[in-house]
């Protein structure tokens, strides 16, 4: 099954472990300046809405890509910067419609998420639940049950 | 390493920066944050020193776990003599600031000397430099903040920074980091606004890195993290309902503080409790309560965010107001409120947002208004001295003193020094509810015993951060202990003073403990920080920190008469509730704690404590 991250950013606090838990499992260690998810706050609003990539099927970074250095892992449907093969270029900057994949001057190269081999690492960190990885055909499940719980059935039951 | 071992010394008076290496001896002694910044400060500033004259400092530190995922792991601290209260002061606060100046490389800032004209520093991790603050000069940290980072085109800057109260000399201002969150106590706003620095920015892209065992950490931080949100309190009350949760219980202990402390019970708790935030308002069908909010790496959550009523007298025709913004915390919300009888919670939202945007302390700026609102029932204080009426109740002049106070306005000018210089200047210093100076915070000490001796030992004048013994008495965290007895309250005292000092000097948030003991934090810092951090030498750099701010305090000039409390509390006893004819018994435990603590009969520690801790 292949799965996707999650976002229900009504649930999101903005306590910032996610961005914490990818700059580790990337970087080894806490910089919220290497995180690939990022917490934006509404502050007027009162929302707090983390972003990152949603791993597009026809992604406009890896077909920008000059050198083919995005590739897809068969295993996780994620698209993956192969830094050896980026010459950063920043197309793929350009190309993505969301700015999910940034440039990295500390290496030279472009960087996105790439779902941490199937364990994403801000999802596991995450206190709320506002981010979760769930099945890529079902993101839709939790809304749908939410929804389905206020249908009315008593009226059936009664008849 | 969980310290970066590099401290920033800025002379204001000559406008330098200059880095150096941080004592890492006495980071061994004394861990980090409150505990390393005043070893810092007692050593460089003469305990006499007049706390708004150049010669005061002013310390910025983080602790070890400060910038980690260690859950709370956000937390700074100022450092400095308190305007207020002329003792050591070191308040502490969350949000994102403290993890940017971790991630720029920072341990701690400290600011000497005075600025000949407005500045503020500017930090771009290993560059610091003063710049012109002309232009911040009069404005709110809500203005300030959205200048400095419209100027430097970065939305990520995190800034810290006083409003206008902390321009104006009250002597209760704060520093506000990120909007709404506050140093909030003992006027260490004040200081800073004495020094003409008017705002620290930060841009850190560093980061943490090299903790002594990463992986060990990390396991250490999600235990932790679990023991947090399996916690009745830090897992369900607090996230549900914030610190406010506190209200409706609290007053039905009888112990919440009203009306100057007249009485130990409000009769509007309901309205201006956690409850009523989460109800829907008549006027537009809306909650008061928008979303709830964390500091940086905070997995409780705490904070609020809230809304105020648009059609509220108090922001009609203020749309600057109408926007989501830092919602009421318990302390707040009973120092605004219940203190001076306002049972009006959008006005008690309002004086909040005041109290946030021009950077002042609501508990001290709320118990002044309610010493103020005695003295004007009295006779005392007369409506032309004041502008309007004041008596208990009155929302309308709750709202009108806070804006007063924020610019310094007529009697405004007046609250802002704070209930003990207010009710001495009009004859009456035994009205003022407060301990050094400092106002006590939303317990009552007839009905929470333990709190009494709290309030006259805390190093910083009455507080209920230095050991919330209400943890034990109400909650029972870590054992439940009788809240109307004096018996084993001064062990209980000292228990939770030498804890707290960890708690605050780890870089972590105090709230932590109503889940955690000291046995939870002890593997993520011995994780976390360079050599052996084991249980014993935790609860002597507890200790060893108390100690050492009690010996600055005595050497400004404070003695054992200043560990005391308002006559009212020990001779007027609490008419309603549970606490119905009890007064505070700290003249019983005093002599007792002194006893714990190994002081003698004047509360000077002894040559043998001051040895055994290696002061």
């Amino acid at each position: 099954m292949q799965k996707s991250l999650h976002i229900d950013a009504s649930k999101c606090t903005g306590c910032l472990q996610c961005e914490m838990a990818c700059s580790y499992e990337n970087y080894g260690v806490f910089n919220l300046a290497k995180s690939r998810i990022k917490v934006f706050n509404f502050e007027h609003e009162g929302r707090k809405v983390p972003y990152t990539c949603t791993q597009c099927a026809e992604a406009w970074c890896m077909n920008a890509c000059p050198v083919d250095a995005i590739a897809i892992n068969a295993a996780t449907g994620a698209k993956v910067v192969n830094e050896a093969v980026c010459v950063g270029c920043k197309v793929c900057t350009i190309a993505c419609p969301f700015g999910t994949v940034n440039y990295v001057a500390d290496t030279g190269k472009v960087q996105k998420c790439d779902l941490c081999d199937g364990h994403p690492a801000c999802a596991e960190a995450c206190p709320t639940a506002a981010i979760t990885f769930v099945d890529s055909d079902w993101t839709g499940l939790d809304k749908m049950r939410a929804w389905a719980g206020k249908t009315d059935t008593a009226a059936r039951a009664s008849a | 390493m969980a310290w970066t071992r590099k401290i920033l010394r800025v002379d204001l008076s000559k406008g330098t920066c200059k880095a150096e290496p941080l004592n890492m001896e006495w980071a061994q002694l004394y861990l980090g944050q409150r505990g390393l910044a005043t070893k810092y400060f007692v050593s460089e500033v003469d305990p006499k020193v007049d706390p708004l004259s150049p010669a005061n400092k002013l310390i910025m530190t983080t602790g070890p776990l400060t910038g980690t995922p260690a859950s709370t792991g956000g937390r700074y601290s100022v450092v400095t003599k308190g305007a207020l209260t002329g003792a050591i002061a070191c308040s502490n606060s969350g949000g994102y600031f403290g993890a940017e100046l971790k991630f720029a490389g920072w341990d701690m800032i400290i600011f000497e000397g005075k600025s000949p004209k407005p500045v503020y520093l500017w930090i771009e991790n290993d560059k610091a430099e003063l710049r012109d603050a002309a232009h911040l000069w009069g404005k709110t940290t809500w203005q300030t903040e959205e200048t400095i980072k419209k100027a430097h085109q970065d939305p990520q800057i995190r800034i810290s920074s006083i409003g206008r109260a902390g321009e104006n000399g009250v002597l209760y201002a704060c520093v506000v980091n990120d909007l709404h969150r506050a140093a909030g106590r003992s006027g260490v706003g004040t200081v800073m606004g004495s020094k003409n620095l008017k705002a620290v920015a930060v841009r850190g892209t560093l980061g943490v890195g090299n903790l002594k065992d990463p992986k060990a950490f990390m396991a250490a931080a999600a235990a932790g993290k679990k023991v947090l949100a399996g916690n009745a309190v830090t897992g369900q009350g607090l996230p549900t309902y914030g610190t406010q949760v506190l209200m409706n219980v609290i007053n039905e202990m009888g112990a919440l503080p009203t009306r100057n402390h007249r009485d130990v019970q409000f009769e509007d708790a309901r309205k201006i409790s956690a409850e009523a935030m989460r109800e829907k308002r008549p006027t537009d069908g809306k909650t008061h309560l928008v979303a709830n909010s964390a500091c940086f790496g905070c997995t409780i959550a705490c904070g609020r965010i809230s809304k105020i009523d648009e059609t509220h007298f108090s922001v009609v025709n203020k749309p600057e107001y109408w926007g989501a913004n830092g919602g009421l915390e318990y302390e707040a919300a009973w120092a605004l409120g219940a203190a001076n009888g306002v049972g009006d919670l959008e006005a008690l939202q309002y004086a909040n947002l005041i109290c946030n945007e021009d950077g002042f302390d609501p508990i001290s700026f709320g118990a002044t208004v309610g010493a103020a609102m005695e003295l004007f029932e009295l006779g005392i204080i007369k409506k032309e001295q004041i502008g309007m009426d004041a008596p208990f109740g009155s929302a309308k002049a709750l709202c009108e003193l806070a804006r007063m106070t924020a610019v310094g306005e007529g009697f405004g000018k007046e609250l802002g020094m704070g209930s003990a210089r207010l009710c001495a200047k009009y004859g009456k210093p035994e009205l003022s509810m407060s301990v050094k100076g400092q106002e006590f915070p939303a317990y009552d000490s007839r009905g929470i015993q333990g709190m009494g001796l709290t309030y006259a030992t805390s190093n910083r004048g009455a507080c209920h951060l230095r050991s919330y013994t209400v943890a034990s008495e109400v909650l029972g965290i870590p054992v439940k202990t009788d809240p109307l007895v004096t018996e084993g309250k001064a062990d209980l005292v000292k228990a939770f003073q030498d804890a707290t000092a960890v708690f605050d000097s780890a870089g972590i948030c105090i709230f932590t403990s109503f889940a955690w003991s000291l046995a939870d934090v002890q593997p993520q810092l011995d994780a976390a920080c360079e050599g052996n951090w084991t249980m014993e030498k935790l609860g002597e750099v507890g200790e060893r920190i108390w100690n050492m701010e009690r010996q600055f305090n005595l050497a400004a000039g404070f003695t054992a008469k200043d560990d005391d409390l308002p006559p009212r509390l020990k001779t007027e006893p609490a008419k309603t509730g549970p606490a119905k004819g009890l007064v505070n018994g700290i003249d019983k435990m005093r002599p007792e704690y002194y006893k714990t603590r190994g002081w003698d009969a004047q509360g000077v520690p002894s040559k043998e404590t001051l040895k055994r801790l290696g002061l």
